[in-house]
């Protein structure tokens, strides 16, 4: 029998009936204000944008657009909350932090359920990984508040002030998690944007930090798209700019920083390598280029975009690859048994659509499952791209959907060369039996975070940021400390 | 021939395991639900395998095979029953007229320590007695010490014997402490000419566990790619609830997908799990959970 009469023979047969997650626990309001000194208040100017479910376009809510008057308010109300939080004793700053976890936990099923609504993410992540991953991160710099002096022994660690801090749309409620907690634990103050995508979890968070008793203005979080977020980076009373999001944004923040003293850290693109050696577990290897590209719809900058095959294996690995994504469940991201949800936005499924095309005009050889897409809402089929080369733009520049490029290599520093030539640094992983080959490379390779014989773990203890134009600064662990304080 | 076992693919428990927790956070509901508790039932070796089985114990049994439960219709009838070679003349009778296969423990179970003229004459006297399948064990203390030929002629001697009876092969996988070790020996016994391979004897713990069963099915797996042949899958012992051999079948749905999907290819080897299914069958019906004296224990 030949191997193409074999391929697309291990298809399922049982379909599993639909299990969506209720949503009837769930109260979203038609309109939602800012966050402003402890209380919700409308926007001076009275702008207000939509945000949409994308797995149906159908409208959520109305939020309100933060302009650059309320901005300014923003900024006042944390310089005024400053003086207290920054020399409140440790001890108390940290209970603050720890009821806000606590309440996240309690919370959680019903954050899980609005970030899946607002953002396309299947509830199985959502619920398993970004809400947990979220409470985690408070829990965890609760811990460090009342040890600021252990973590830089004679130091004197000081707050710097008031925090500007941009999340982006990929993981709304964690990122927030990220940004905020270092901050609070280490006494500074905040103006959170979250994207104007996704803007519901952090609006629900406001809720708990209110719920908190956190001192006003302490936290104020102000809904906008670029423009709100420009304002916050060229507002003079800023003293530190915290950005996750494209690289292009990035250059731009760099720029508008410069000079101005602010400190700055940034986390951007990627296009992560994803190396299988001959010798490692392939049936796990393949799980793992699906966790690496697929999870949250390909929307993480750390995804394993690039995949590097040992030649010996590559006929093996891709045509496991290709059974295994036939089995993908595409659809409703609230039905428990999706894994693969929809595409954040309109723009970013175009983004990804071009991408696609001139994959095909570059002459790459493609693969998608016979899926049905939804009608309605923005959907992108899992796809790989097999016989690409370095050259090609879908090998270079950040899809930031879920679409692989893979390519083959005989040796390890091959491979290394590869894996290095390109303008990121942020993630790679590398798959091998052999302890001592994971060391090597671990080494070799410029980026942030290695994962071997896995993909996508994330932990508050560990830190996570980049090389190169994926940014600079760390979060999580005790190097996410750093980017808050100041030493004399 | 003994396959090449230096080039088999190497398992990563970490992965395996996480790869596990995806098949089992399926949510099966409703029809999907029943579907699958019922093509579970179709796909049941009913077994009894203890010293005290008597004639009496194997008759009500095999009744039960064939009515699991009458008060519902549509409720299929087991895949085989399966006990000692003393019974299979006595279950052969009993079965008479239906579809239900015998299936006949053999070659020294379940150590298998003794010789292989003892156990290929067991396996004999099964066939004999009219198994349609016999389930023999590997000889665990061989396979560890390395001597893979050995047990790879010891099954091909034992294939020979089985004439036109299937032949399953048991592993006894909690002896063969990792996943590289179960691989080796699918291999081993799938290219000796085993029809299925099974992990358990149910004489030992732990017993089918899902991990194994995967490395299992992937080695079904690779082997159908090479060859275009179908091996068969048996997990048994400890799956006693239809939650995990719901997720059992998702892994076989997910792994090897539609044309395993039946009694032919994957059966469970278990005893207790069919009143747990057909107590859910009936709670899909009835809109309430029976007390367990609603179902014959036989």
């Amino acid at each position: 029998m030949s191997k193409k009469e074999n391929t697309n023979k291990f298809k399922a047969s049982w379909t599993y009936d639909k299990a969506p997650e209720s949503t009837d626990h769930i109260q979203i309001k038609k309109q939602y204000e800012l966050f402003i000194d402890g209380k919700f208040v409308k926007p001076v100017k009275g702008k207000y944008f939509d945000t949409t479910n994308p797995s149906n376009d159908k409208k959520i809510a109305r939020v309100a657009e933060a302009t650059k008057e309320d901005v300014n308010k923003a900024v006042k109300a944390a310089r005024n909350a400053f003086k207290n939080w920054s020399t409140l004793d440790g001890k108390e700053r940290g209970k603050y932090v720890f009821r806000i976890a606590r309440l996240i936990q309690e919370r959680a099923r019903e954050f899980a359920v609005i970030e899946s609504l607002d953002g396309g993410k299947p509830i199985r992540e959502s619920r398993d990984i970004d809400i947990p991953l979220a409470a985690n991160h408070f829990f965890y710099y609760a811990g460090w508040a009342d040890k600021l002096e252990y973590a830089f022994p004679n130091k004197k660690p000081k707050p710097i002030g008031v925090a500007g801090q941009i999340i982006p749309w990929n993981f709304p409620l964690l990122m927030a998690a990220w940004k905020l907690a270092p901050a609070l634990a280490t006494g500074n103050t905040v103006v959170l944007k979250p994207a104007e995508t996704t803007p519901l979890t952090a609006l629900r968070l406001a809720e708990i930090i209110q719920q908190s008793g956190l001192p006003d203005g302490v936290v104020n979080i102000v809904t906008g798209a670029g423009e709100t977020g420009a304002s916050i980076v060229n507002h003079p009373d800023v003293d530190k700019i915290a950005f996750t999001g494209s690289t292009g944004v990035g250059k731009y923040i760099q720029k508008a920083t410069a000079g101005t003293g602010k400190k700055l850290t940034l986390e951007l693109g990627g296009k992560g390598a994803n190396i299988i050696f001959e010798d490692a577990a392939i049936d796990q290897a393949v799980e793992g280029i699906i966790n690496a590209i697929f999870f949250n719809q390909g929307h993480v900058c750390c995804a394993g975009s690039r995949l590097f095959v040992q030649e010996s294996v590559a006929d093996l690995v891709i045509r496991k690859l290709k059974h295994r994504i036939d089995t993908l469940i595409i659809g409703d991201p609230l039905d428990k048994n999706t894994d693969i949800g929809a595409i954040n936005s309109k723009k970013q499924l175009q983004t990804i659509k071009n991408y696609i095309t001139i994959g095909l005009n570059e002459g790459a050889e493609i693969y998608q499952p016979k899926c049905t897409l939804p009608k309605f809402g923005n959907w992108c089929a899992p796809t790989l791209f097999m016989n690409v080369s370095q050259s090609h733009r879908i090998v270079q520049e950040e899809i930031f959907g879920p679409v692989l490029a893979i390519q083959t290599f005989r040796t390890i520093d091959e491979v290394i060369e590869k894996a290095n030539n390109t303008p990121y640094g942020l993630s790679a992983g590398v798959w091998t039996d052999k302890g001592s080959k994971i060391f090597y490379l671990t080494q070799k390779l410029n980026a942030g975070v290695v994962w071997a014989n896995t993909f996508n773990k994330f932990d508050a203890t560990s830190p996570f940021g980049g090389y190169k134009e994926s940014g600079f600064g760390r979060e999580g662990g005790l190097h996410g400390l750093y980017p808050y304080v100041k030493f004399d | 021939m003994l396959p090449n076992l230096n080039n088999l693919p190497v398992y990563d428990t970490t992965g395996v395991n996480e790869r596990i927790a995806r098949f089992c956070s399926r949510s099966i509901k409703k029809s999907s639900k029943i579907t699958g508790l019922k093509l579970a039932v179709s796909m049941i070796d009913l077994t009894t395998l203890e010293g005290k089985d008597t004639k009496g114990k194997v008759q009500q049994l095999c009744y039960k095979a064939m009515h699991p439960y009458d008060a519902i219709k549509g409720i299929p009838t087991v895949a085989a029953v399966c006990v000692y070679p003393a019974y299979v003349s006595t279950a052969k009778k009993a079965l008479q007229g239906s579809d239900i296969k015998v299936a006949s423990v053999a070659t020294a179970f379940p150590s298998g320590q003794s010789n292989l003229k003892v156990k290929l004459s067991d396996a004999k006297f099964a066939v004999a007695q009219g198994a349609d399948e016999i389930d023999m064990v590997i000889s665990r203390g061989k396979f560890l010490s390395g001597n893979y030929q050995y047990v790879f002629d010891e099954i091909a001697s034992v294939k020979e014997a089985c004439g036109d009876a299937h032949l399953k092969v048991i592993l006894e996988t909690g002896e063969l402490d990792t996943l590289d070790n179960v691989r080796k020996a699918s291999e081993i016994a799938i290219y000796a000419g085993a029809d299925f391979i099974k992990t358990s004897t149910g004489k030992i713990q732990p017993a089918a566990t899902m991990q194994v069963t995967y490395v299992m099915l992937n080695a079904i797996k690779d082997y159908y790619l090479k060859t275009g042949k179908m091996i068969g899958m048996k997990p048994a012992g400890g799956i006693s609830n239809s939650k995990l051999a719901l997720q059992y079948l998702v892994m076989l749905n997910e792994v090897l997908g539609e044309k395993w999907m039946n009694k032919n290819y994957f059966r469970f080897g278990a005893s207790s799990l069919l009143n747990d299914i057909l107590m859910q069958l009936v709670k899909t019906e009835t809109g309430m959970y029976q007390s367990p004296n609603y179902f014959s224990k036989d």
